[in-house]
């Protein structure tokens, strides 16, 4: 942007220098003299028609191009969005409807049913990661559902039993929760605390597998827990799960809707806006999941404190996933292909404005997402150890290809005329 | 025009009109207490959106206080990330698997920081009805010889949770008092005054002596820029004894520092009774959390107290050095957001009046941090906080029971008005003051009395399109 804006001074300022030089010329000359004044004219008339052409139209039909390049990007962006939470919206109700047959006939095989229609809808979500952190319609503060859908971590002990206290959670407390529903579920979620998570995946992935104490693997919580007469508040705790299941559907398909197409919602206003405006949401989105939550609370808390609560999807011990499904969306909004979409990409853009960094993002991005598949499984085993334990090294190495791409990230915002909130670095 | 005219006789009748300032210009009327050029605006200033300076971010929305300063580096965000771990997660009660968080009581007011400061916003008010709290406090004493001694049975804060076969200290309740008002046009309002109580005490009476006072969980942004800025600034600042006449004299609050062993100027909590944000994390531990650290090693329990219960540590320390550095970063380094719709010709006239009708004088608008601090960005930086740090005699009304270190009950700490328009974003509502009574900014200034009292008149008096540009001018920070 910068530069294009200097191309144009120089330009402007040629012109100014072909109409000064014919000025002395124009005092020197007798005005009786035809062939001067002609000479005159054509000078002025070059100097116009160069003024004109090179100030106006070049620079205009470039600007038009770039104009015109800067929507694509953003409109395409919206198509990845809506894909997006409509794949997952559909994957949710892959997993209700498996949760819904577990509850009505629990056995091992509903329950591992209902746990891989889990994990394909989590891999699905955190595509969609990309596409928080600027309020958008999934963490907007009107309407927004992030913290009903992703929260994170989870203080277990808020909803159910754990080792050491068969009382704890709101499952067990039907004195002062007699009715499970979603509404008050609702209200429940993060009341008191951040960790006091209630609903959304994580929840759901806690009532699903249990606390994790198996260094080996995930939780092992036996299907009896949700049948009647067995487990300690079974029903209850069937209710519960059904009722989160339901919203997580509501809530997706609410996401989803306000990035529909030929609809006048978020969708409308956010390709309609000046697109220098979601040009910016979306690099922030990128920066900030690439930066704070992957490579920071995702993955250096876990890796300093080489605590397995800090792990991010702990009881179904699918983490390592969890980080290449995130850095596979930041990467579909780069090229501008994912979710079934193919159309033109941020990175179309930043060829065009500073093809340098267009090339170290290319690299960076793709390092990343190498890194990501090399954290290897289980995640809870590969942040113990010393700093030099292979779990530690992929970690370390993990975070840092992410800063890596965050910095860029922070220098294409700069080259496109915008500032992120992570700044280009030194 | 009609306000021209209603704005000279109002004067009038006052018998404050300055004639001569009429025949300079007889469009608006100006006396010492009313906005001099009707149409002024205030000058806009290169980067004053930039309230952190060089922690400034550009963003709104829900976690709007939940970003790390811009400047830090890549190896530093990851610090911030691990503190805001420790910041957000529950702590639970000894023994238990999770050994890194464990520790939790005997007493507390909430089990997780973010329990009070959710998303390092501001805390929420009780309302009527309601015996939880979500971000309010209620702390405790009996008369001293100097300030407050920490009450003998309860100790200097009540707790009203406690862990598993402890009964907590007491629950309180809010009563709450219409006061109703009147702006100079005569457009009402109505205050609303909180009263305390406190019920169910567990260990015993309170006794007719004691002394309450509630305090509301602060949004937590900038506070490594409030820490560098220099000593010398603040008692620059500072005019206790009004020598200058301006009915404002704000004084620094000496305190004893806990880790340096000295008496240091007070920055933090309304009263400004901690020194430093290390101190003040540290004293949350402990008193909201009943989590020890390397600065408190003994839980808050007293005498009476430990007669009475059992419980078991979760070590000794239960926290470490390390993780108290971890929170402390954190807490030093989360992004001050930029403000909003600063070329707004009505945040700009609401900027102008503010300066105009004195609300500078203690919400000062530019510093300037020193180049000592421990965190290099930090260093030399041009801030706008709208603070002086200083306490100010803010008169009966606000005033409270509590004698606070070296503080008077109606002495307050000007808070920092960075990050005041963006609550309902972060924290889903606009309460203001120490004790969240205001539900609204217009009432915030509404409660300043004592020295805050004339800029208080003066914003009664003004017109209501300037009071409105005020209020859009504060909802822009
Ligand atoms: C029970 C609610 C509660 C909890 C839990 C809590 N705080 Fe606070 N916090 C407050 C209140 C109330 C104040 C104002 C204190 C005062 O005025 O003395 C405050 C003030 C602060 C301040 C000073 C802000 C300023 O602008 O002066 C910091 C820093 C802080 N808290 C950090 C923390 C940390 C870190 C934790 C967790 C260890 C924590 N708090 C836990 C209620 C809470
Ligand atoms: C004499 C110093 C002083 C002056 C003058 C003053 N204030 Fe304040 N202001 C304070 C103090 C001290 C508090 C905190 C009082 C409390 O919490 O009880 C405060 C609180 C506030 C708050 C609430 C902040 C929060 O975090 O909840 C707002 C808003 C505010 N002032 C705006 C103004 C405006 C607008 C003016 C001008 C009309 C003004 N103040 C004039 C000292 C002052």
């Amino acid at each position: 942007m910068a530069d294009k804006e200097d191309r144009s001074t120089s330009r402007l300022g040629a012109s100014v220098l072909a109409l000064s030089r014919a000025w002395p010329d124009l005092k020197r000359v007798p005005m009786r003299s035809i062939r001067s004044c002609l000479r005159l004219v054509v000078a002025i008339g070059v100097a116009l028609v160069l003024f004109v052409t090179l100030v106006r139209t070049t620079p205009a039909a470039d600007e038009a191009d770039d104009a015109d390049l800067r929507r694509q990007v953003v409109s395409n962006y919206a198509e990845l969005a809506h894909a997006g939470y409509a794949q997952s919206h559909a994957s949710a109700v892959t997993l209700q409807e498996r949760i819904n047959a577990f509850l009505k006939a629990p056995s091992a095989e509903t329950l591992s049913a209902a746990k891989s229609a889990w994990i394909a809808g989590r891999q699905v979500y955190l595509r969609t990661e990309t596409f928080r952190f600027y309020s958008g319609p999934i963490d907007r503060p009107s309407d927004g559902v992030e913290t009903f859908v992703n929260a994170w971590p989870l203080d277990e002990a808020y909803i159910d039993a754990v080792e050491g206290d068969p009382d704890a959670g709101i499952i067990n407390d039907p004195n002062q929760f007699p009715a499970l529903e979603g509404d008050l579920l609702t209200i429940l979620n993060e009341r008191g605390g951040e960790a006091n998570v209630a609903i959304g995946w994580h929840a759901i992935e806690f009532l699903l597998w249990g606390q994790d104490r198996d260094p080996n693997g995930p939780g092992t919580r036996p299907f009896t827990d949700f049948v009647a007469g067995k487990g300690r508040n079974a029903d209850r705790r069937s209710a519960y799960l059904r009722a989160v299941s339901d919203l997580l559907v509501t809530h997706l398909a609410r996401v989803a809707k306000a990035w529909e197409p030929e609809a006048d919602n978020y969708r409308r206003a956010f390709v309609t806006a000046p697109s220098d405006d979601s040009l910016e949401k979306m690099l922030s989105g990128m920066a900030v999941l690439s930066a704070f939550e992957m490579s920071g609370e995702r993955l250096a808390v876990p890796y300093e404190t080489q605590d397995q609560e800090e792990e991010h999807s702990c009881f179904s011990d699918t983490t390592h996933l969890d980080f290449i499904a995130n850095q596979a969306g930041i990467v579909a909004v780069w090229t501008g292909k994912g979710f079934g979409v193919a159309g033109v990409g941020l990175r179309d853009l930043a060829r065009r404005v500073d093809a340098d960094i267009a090339k170290d993002l290319d690299a960076q991005l793709a390092a990343s997402l190498a890194a990501t598949k090399a954290i290897p499984a289980p995640f809870d085993q590969a942040i113990l150890g010393a700093d030099d334990a292979p779990g530690r090294v992929a970690l370390l190495a993990t975070m840092e290809a992410l800063e890596a791409q965050t910095e860029s990230f922070a220098i294409l915002a700069d080259s496109l005329g915008f500032a992120i909130a992570i700044s280009p670095g030194e | 025009m009609q306000r021209t005219t209603a704005f000279g006789l109002a004067c009038l009748a006052l018998g404050l009109v300055s004639v001569s300032l009429l025949a300079i210009d007889g469009r608006a009327l100006a006396d010492e207490d009313a906005p001099t050029g009707e149409d002024e605006l205030a000058p806009l200033v290169e980067g004053e959106e930039r309230l952190g300076g060089p922690a400034s971010v550009v963003v709104g929305g829900q976690n709007a206080f939940s970003y790390p300063a811009r400047v830090l580096t890549a190896k530093e965000r990851r610090v911030f990330a691990v503190g805001n771990a420790f910041f957000k997660d529950n702590w639970v009660m000894a023994p238990a698997s999770a050994v890194g968080r464990d520790g939790l009581g005997p007493f507390f007011n909430a089990r997780s920081c973010s329990g009070c400061h959710l998303r390092d916003g501001r805390g929420r008010p009780l309302e009527e009805g309601e015996t939880a709290s979500a971000g309010l406090l209620i702390r405790l004493g009996i008369p001293g010889e100097k300030g407050d001694l920490p009450h003998p049975i309860y100790g200097g804060q009540l707790q009203e949770y406690a862990i598993h076969g402890v009964s907590a200290e007491a629950s309180f309740a809010i009563r709450l008092e219409a006061l109703p008002g009147k702006y100079a046009d005569g457009v009402p309002y109505e205050l609303q005054a909180p009263h305390y109580e406190i019920t169910d005490p567990a260990f015993g009476p309170l006794g007719d002596d004691v002394r309450i006072g509630a305090r509301v969980a602060q949004q937590l942004i900038g506070l490594g820029l409030l820490e560098a800025i220099p000593e010398a600034t603040l008692i620059a600042l500072a005019d206790p004894e009004d020598s200058d006449g301006d009915g404002i004299s704000g004084r620094a609050h000496m305190v004893q520092s806990v880790r340096h062993g000295r008496p240091m100027i007070g920055r933090f909590g309304w009263k400004a009774t901690q020194p430093t944000v290390e101190e003040q994390v540290a004293g949350a531990f402990v008193n909201d959390m009943g989590i020890t650290s390397p600065l408190h090693r003994n839980e808050v329990v007293t005498a009476t107290e430990a007669k009475r219960i059992e419980y078991v540590s979760g070590g000794s320390p239960e926290m470490t050095e390390t993780k108290l550095n971890r929170v402390t970063f954190y807490s030093q380094t989360i992004a001050v957001p930029a403000r909003r719709n600063v070329a707004d010709p009505v945040v700009r006239r609401g900027k102008w009046v503010f300066d105009d009708i004195g609300c500078a004088a203690c919400h000062v608008s530019e510093l300037r941090t020193g180049d000592e601090h421990a965190i290099e960005a930090y260093r030399n930086a041009v801030i706008r906080p709208y603070t002086d740090l200083l306490l100010h005699d803010m008169g009966e009304a606000l005033a409270d029971q509590k004698h606070d270190g070296d503080s008077t009950p109606r002495e307050w700490r000007t808070p920092p008005l960075w990050g005041i328009g963006l609550f309902a974003d972060v924290s889903g509502h606009t309460r203001y003051l120490h004790d969240g009574r205001a539900r609204n900014l217009a009432e915030a200034v509404l409660w300043h009395g004592g020295e805050g009292e004339s800029s208080r008149d003066r914003f009664k008096r003004l017109s209501k399109r300037d009071r409105d540009a005020l209020i859009a001018f504060l909802d822009s920070l």
